[in-house]
């Protein structure tokens, strides 16, 4: 290697350290301030290492009777929101994709732009009137608003690029049009089926609008329980600190694993809901 | 949004072409269910919406009709001018610091190097996490007495700073953060146009003893041109509704130094519970929205024609 070469490497890895450092620094931070006692939290100059870690911190948020309520919470929710919508979505896609009716995607587009609070204001009045506030359903029911158009819009892309000799080969050994779908369409896109079911999870698990204004008390997902953490209960940095790291750590874990599925959903266009 | 105006049109035509008048009737009962759905979730909610928005409607009084009053309002509603500025100036920063630092790293992450997959994992992070998750570290972050940040700046010599606690510095502080969430997507998207890019246009470049600015300048920017404008569209968009990181820092404090169009339409339906004069922001919040990215389609259509006409 020439000095000059060696000169880039250094400068391209010093450039990696630059550009990754506010995410590492900020991920670290968060740790550590998750595994302080209030004595470490609140000290000048800040602790980074302290002497003593605070697991208690994790021990307390975990042994609370609601943490675990609002998790289970947020499981419903999210995996009601994310299995109805590949149920609706994936045929979606496929059959739009097939008839090529790419004004239709206009509809998604606008759920694109809107805001997330425009959705509230009516679906809440609906859902006062049905009676179902203070139950988990209209939660689910908005959270449609994110995770459909997700995937649909990630399906269509999929559908696009798979092959037709194939359909068509068995539609002539006389396969019906769901046979075709269900046989031969669907199993050739099934990295399409992981991006758009794991984006549709993430955009879902970290929702927050939503839930600050029809969840109740016992209804409430984790964002909002933490949010809701702020602003009453917990005044402690500790134990704060550790339960928004629980709330996301589902969602980074996913994010470092699935990276690849990640970006190719998220070039495709189809970023962040609500 | 990309793969609308650019790629697919393209794409599904030669592959759906010959077939599809055959396949337009049959292929319905694919797409009702989601129809339905969609219907039911984001149409109907659009149209009561604006329905709502020509009644006075509060929570617990009865309905009546009133045209267009509560539009009317708006202009002469002190907070909502003032929202709407408070919003252009979160918006004009928040397209302009990612786009720049978004394009950086992406020239970056464009090199070969050992663990780049692993890494870019990483950098995405700030932008998959749980908005409120990050909110409220960033809150402890803030802390003017207790917070890192300003132990950072004692470090370089700056004096400490009020950080969201003033109304001077609160937005230029909530788009710090904003920065650092979604800087990550403006790069994927231009890592995306980099990809495109093909090689010969450097190694003649090279012959010719440019320099990697000169590459950059000349070769990759006005490439990488269209998805720079796509990344700015869609961070635009997504600046002007953000909620999640403005509400849970700040609530739109101190005061209303930090209440952009969304909080406060927030504030409007189910904090005062004015849901017709709630309805009647989110129509004109919609329509700005959409003038917005049809002003930026309008300007890059421009551009390319400026291009074509100078040969350039």
């Amino acid at each position: 290697m020439s000095p000059r070469q060696l000169l880039g490497r250094i400068g391209l890895w010093l450039s990696v350290f630059i550009i990754v450092s506010p995410a590492i620094l900020f991920f670290l931070w968060m740790i550590s301030l998750s595994l302080k006692y209030e004595i470490d939290n609140a000290a000048y100059p800040p602790v980074f290492i302290p002497e003593q870690f605070a697991w208690k911190n994790y021990a307390d948020v975990l042994a609370s009777n609601r943490f675990l309520t609002y998790f289970v919470n947020s499981l419903i929710v999210t995996g009601g929101a994310t299995l109805l919508a590949m149920l609706v979505g994936v045929p979606a896609g496929y059959g739009i994709a097939r008839m090529a009716a790419h004004k239709s995607a206009i509809v998604i587009l606008i759920a694109r732009i809107t805001p997330g609070l425009s959705y509230l204001i009516p679906l809440f009045l609906l859902f006062q009137w049905l009676g179902l506030l203070g139950t988990l359903v209209p939660q689910i029911i908005i959270h449609l608003v994110v995770t459909v158009p997700i995937v649909i819009w990630i399906m269509i892309g999929y559908f696009e690029t798979t092959p037709l000799e194939l359909e068509e080969a068995a539609r002539i050994d006389g396969a019906t049009r769901w046979q075709v779908f269900r046989h031969v369409a669907l199993p050739i896109a099934r990295p399409g089926l992981a991006v758009a079911f794991i984006l549709a999870v993430i955009f879902s698990w970290n929702n927050f609008v939503f839930g600050i204004v029809l969840a109740g008390r016992e209804t409430r997902t984790l964002p909002v329980a933490v949010y809701n953490m702020i602003s009453f209960d917990q005044l402690s940095w500790g134990p704060l600190a550790a339960a928004a790291l629980l709330v996301t750590f589902p969602v980074l874990l996913l994010t470092v694993f699935a990276q690849r599925q990640i970006v190719a959903g998220l070039t495709a266009g189809a970023v962040k809901g609500g | 949004m990309s793969t609308i105006t650019e790629t697919t049109p393209a794409a599904a035509e030669s592959a759906a072409a010959p077939e599809q008048q055959w396949h337009r009737p049959t292929y319905w009962p694919f797409v009702l269910p989601a129809l339905i759905v969609v219907l039911a979730v984001i149409v109907f909610p659009w149209l009561f919406t604006i329905w709502m928005s020509f009644n006075e409607w509060k929570v617990g009084s009865p309905t009546t009709f009133v045209g267009f009053a509560n539009y009317l309002r708006l202009p002469n509603d002190p907070r909502f001018v003032e929202a709407v500025g408070h919003t252009i100036f979160y918006t004009a920063l928040s397209v302009i610091f990612p786009l720049i630092f978004g394009t950086l790293a992406a020239v970056v992450f464009h090199q070969r190097f050992a663990g780049r997959g692993f890494l870019r994992g990483v950098f995405i992070m700030p932008m998959m996490a749980t908005p409120v998750a990050i909110a409220l570290v960033w809150t402890m972050m803030f802390h003017p007495q207790l917070g890192v940040l300003n132990y950072l700046l004692s470090l370089v010599g700056l004096p400490p700073q009020l950080w969201v606690f003033n109304p001077a510095t609160v937005i230029p502080s909530l788009v710090l953060v904003e920065t650092w969430q979604w800087t990550p997507l403006v790069m994927l998207i231009v890592l995306g146009g980099l990809a495109a890019i093909p090689t010969e246009p450097y190694e003649s470049a090279e012959i010719d003893g440019a320099g990697f600015w000169q590459m950059f300048r000349y070769i990759t920017l006005p490439l990488i041109m269209p998805f720079l404008f796509i990344a700015g569209m869609i961070r635009m968009i997504d600046a002007v509704k953000s909620f999640d990181i403005i509400f849970a820092i700040t609530q739109g404090g101190p005061g209303s130094a930090s209440e952009t169009i969304n909080l406060y339409l927030y504030s409007v339906a189910f904090v005062y519970y004015d849901l017709g004069y709630g309805s009647a922001i989110a129509v004109v919040f919609f329509l700005l929205i959409v003038l917005l990215a049809a002003m930026l389609l309008y300007l890059r259509k421009r551009m390319l024609w400026t291009e074509i006409g100078g040969g350039a």
